[in-house]
């Protein structure tokens, strides 16, 4: 590890405070989807915590964020509460969208996350357009936008390429690249291996990282956020890494290599971090006491999320149109 | 003055640049004045970056227009024919429309995107279709279809002002007309249909490009017929304004629609089932519709002609309504 971070035994500690919130919270999430708990559709992104963390922790609290249908670790890595976010994963009026968005659909507007969308792709225009906003006001901000390697088969990620470097907008394109669209590898959906061979043409710079390397993660995507706000153009960071988790909860993951699957567990992001830490002196029971705080966290909000009304059925349509009536005259 | 459609919306544009650092205008060509000259002059006047220039890539500038409106600006995007807003509809339908909702009214997109539609001239089926219908379905948009250059220029600014996104329709044979506008600053209500011919005898509801045209008719009908029509312009389809047309009905018992798109499933449909909910005992003839057949939009001028709604098939159907029914 050649990282000069590595040395920051307080970020390095954050970090790790933050991949557990995530590995604990999708294991919660998991359990409450299997058991019939969570409303429609759950896709959960254990296994891809260091990309989350690693990307985050780099920007600032103004920065726009996008993610996509996998989005619940980015969403509190970007800083949103354990208990909005569950809350709205349960479809309750005290999450962070009152219930009307859900796994998929997160937005939490005051910490910059403008949200997570469910169409494939659909999610990284948005970004530039949030992006635009800000160089149209000259404001110091960028925006970063999540996606996985299947969005690269959809026409508006070329589109999105070519406009963000065109018009140099201050756009962080992340792509964690897992090596499955769905329930196919990557091979049978583009002779690309990686994605990010196709920003090199527009000129975009490029960084491929291991993404199961928190470190690694923070590391580039430092570099590319600082090279974004210097530059004022877009850069592209894709991490390589990988879904413990099946596509949705419930996917009988038939497609899956259990070999892979095995190799790919000796490489889980947390792990690789608890022994770098350990390995710098770090005392086990600190993070033991550190893993056990997230859990009391996780325990506590799951009881509040738990406990929280549902949505009241007189407000289902509430918030279609920003005036009350669908009538309006007001400006 | 006398002033054209064209002329109209750019006024408009023009005030509304001038009023709001955060409108600003993107599209195909639109910094060269755009494929109808509706922007010409703004670019210089405003600079590129707040009127600028976009590569032929609908889904991308639309979902880019969708997260600037989220992200605080009021962005006016020119989608250059109605045809190929097939290409934005992820970012228009899924996007824009579902914003304010899922995000549990924590954001909104105060997006217009200005479009044109209808068949003139042979532009044939993939540049004159009219598919207001189909936004019009979608809760979280509004739709708006300009008539004249007074309603162009005073329903243009309402559609910037608003914080909801707004597909606005203009109608490619509307450019070149021209009336005198308000010398002053006029905003239109958006959601109140207007009476553009007070009439008794039947109600004529129409929007858009088709509304000269029924004037047309109606007066026709007056004057061969002795049929006295009240014609009401929608103005917008969301919101739909049955008000309006339920207190003409009031007085004419009789009512026809009349648009240009094609009949199956469109807007005439609708007006159709609305007022017949709630005011089936003021009728005393059933509803009739006026619209395309259901067929693509041919080239050849005479199949166009043969397929689109005329004065004739106007005036025919205010003939059964009032005379046969």
């Amino acid at each position: 590890m050649s990282s000069p971070e590595v040395g920051n035994q307080d970020l390095c500690l954050s970090l790790y405070r933050m991949m557990v919130r995530i590995r604990l919270f999708e294991e919660q999430v998991g359990k409450l989807a299997a058991a019939g708990q969570v409303p429609g559709l759950t896709h959960l992104s254990t296994g891809q915590e260091a990309v989350a963390a690693g990307v985050c922790a780099v920007l600032r609290p103004q920065d726009y964020l996008f993610s996509g249908h996998r989005a619940h670790g980015h969403t509190l890595a970007k800083g949103s509460p354990v208990t909005a976010v569950l809350a709205e994963i349960l479809g309750r009026e005290t999450g962070l969208c009152r219930g009307r968005g859900g796994s998929m659909h997160l937005v939490d507007a005051a910490r910059g996350m403008l949200g997570a969308t469910g169409v494939v792709g659909g999610n990284i225009p948005l970004a530039l357009g949030a992006a635009w906003a800000a160089q149209v006001r000259g404001e110091d901000r960028l925006a970063v936008v999540f996606f996985g390697d299947g969005a690269s088969g959809n026409g508006v990620f070329h589109e999105s390429l070519n406009l963000a470097s065109l018009w140099r907008l201050p756009v962080l394109f992340v792509c964690e690249n897992n090596g499955v669209a769905e329930f196919t590898q990557r091979e049978e959906h583009s002779r690309v291996a990686f994605t990010s061979e196709f920003a090199k043409p527009y000129d975009i710079p490029v960084r491929v990282v291991d993404g199961n390397d928190v470190l690694a993660v923070y590391t580039a995507a430092q570099a590319l956020v600082h090279w974004v706000r210097q530059a004022g153009g877009p850069a592209y960071l894709e991490c390589q890494t990988y879904r413990l988790s099946g596509h949705y909860v419930g996917d009988a993951q038939a497609y899956r290599d259990k070999a892979e699957l095995a190799a790919w567990r000796e490489r889980d992001p947390l792990l690789r971090l608890q022994r770098q830490l350990l390995a710098q002196g770090v005392p086990a029971a600190e993070l033991t006491a550190q893993a056990e705080a997230e859990r009391q966290a996780l325990a506590q909000a799951l009881e509040l999320a738990r406990t929280a009304p549902p949505p009241a059925a007189a407000e289902a349509s509430a918030y279609v149109y920003s005036c009350a009536r669908e009538t309006p005259t007001c400006p | 003055m006398e002033t054209s459609y064209t002329e109209a919306l750019r006024r408009a544009l023009d005030e509304e640049l001038a009023r709001d650092p955060a409108v600003v205008i993107l599209g195909e060509d639109v910094a060269a004045g755009g494929a109808f000259g509706v922007t010409r002059g703004l670019a210089e006047r405003y600079g590129v970056e707040r009127v600028r220039n976009t590569p032929i890539s609908e889904a991308a500038i639309t979902g880019l227009a969708v997260g600037a409106a989220v992200a605080g600006l009021r962005p006016v995007l020119e989608v250059m024919f109605i045809d190929f807003i097939t290409l934005a509809m992820d970012n228009l339908v899924n996007q824009a429309a579902k914003y304010r909702y899922m995000s549990g009214g924590q954001l909104s997109v105060p997006l217009v995107v200005r479009t044109q539609a209808g068949a003139a001239g042979g532009a044939a089926a993939q540049h004159s279709q009219s598919l207001e219908a189909w936004l019009m379905h979608v809760p979280g948009l509004l739709v708006v279809t300009p008539s004249s250059p007074c309603e162009a220029y005073g329903l243009l600014k309402a559609a910037i002002r608003q914080d909801d996104p707004v597909v606005f329709i203009e109608h490619k044979r509307l450019y070149s007309k021209r009336e005198d506008l308000p010398a002053s600053e006029w905003v239109a209500p958006l959601g109140q249909a207007r009476v553009v011919r007070a009439g008794v005898d039947a109600t004529v509801v129409t929007y858009g490009g088709m509304t000269p045209l029924v004037v047309d008719a109606a007066a026709r009908a007056a004057a061969e017929a002795g049929i006295d029509a009240e014609v009401i312009d929608l103005r917008s389809l969301v919101p739909l304004d049955v008000d309006t047309v339920v207190q003409s009905l009031q007085r004419t018992h009789r009512l026809l629609v009349v648009h240009e798109a094609v009949q199956n499933g469109g807007v005439g449909a609708e007006v159709a089932a609305r007022v017949a909910e709630v005011a089936f005992d003021e009728l005393d003839a059933p509803i009739l519709r006026v619209g395309a057949a259901f067929t693509p939009i041919p080239f050849a001028p005479e199949l166009e002609r043969a397929v689109l709604p005329d004065e004739q098939r106007i005036v025919s159907a205010l003939l059964r309504l009032v005379k046969e029914a």
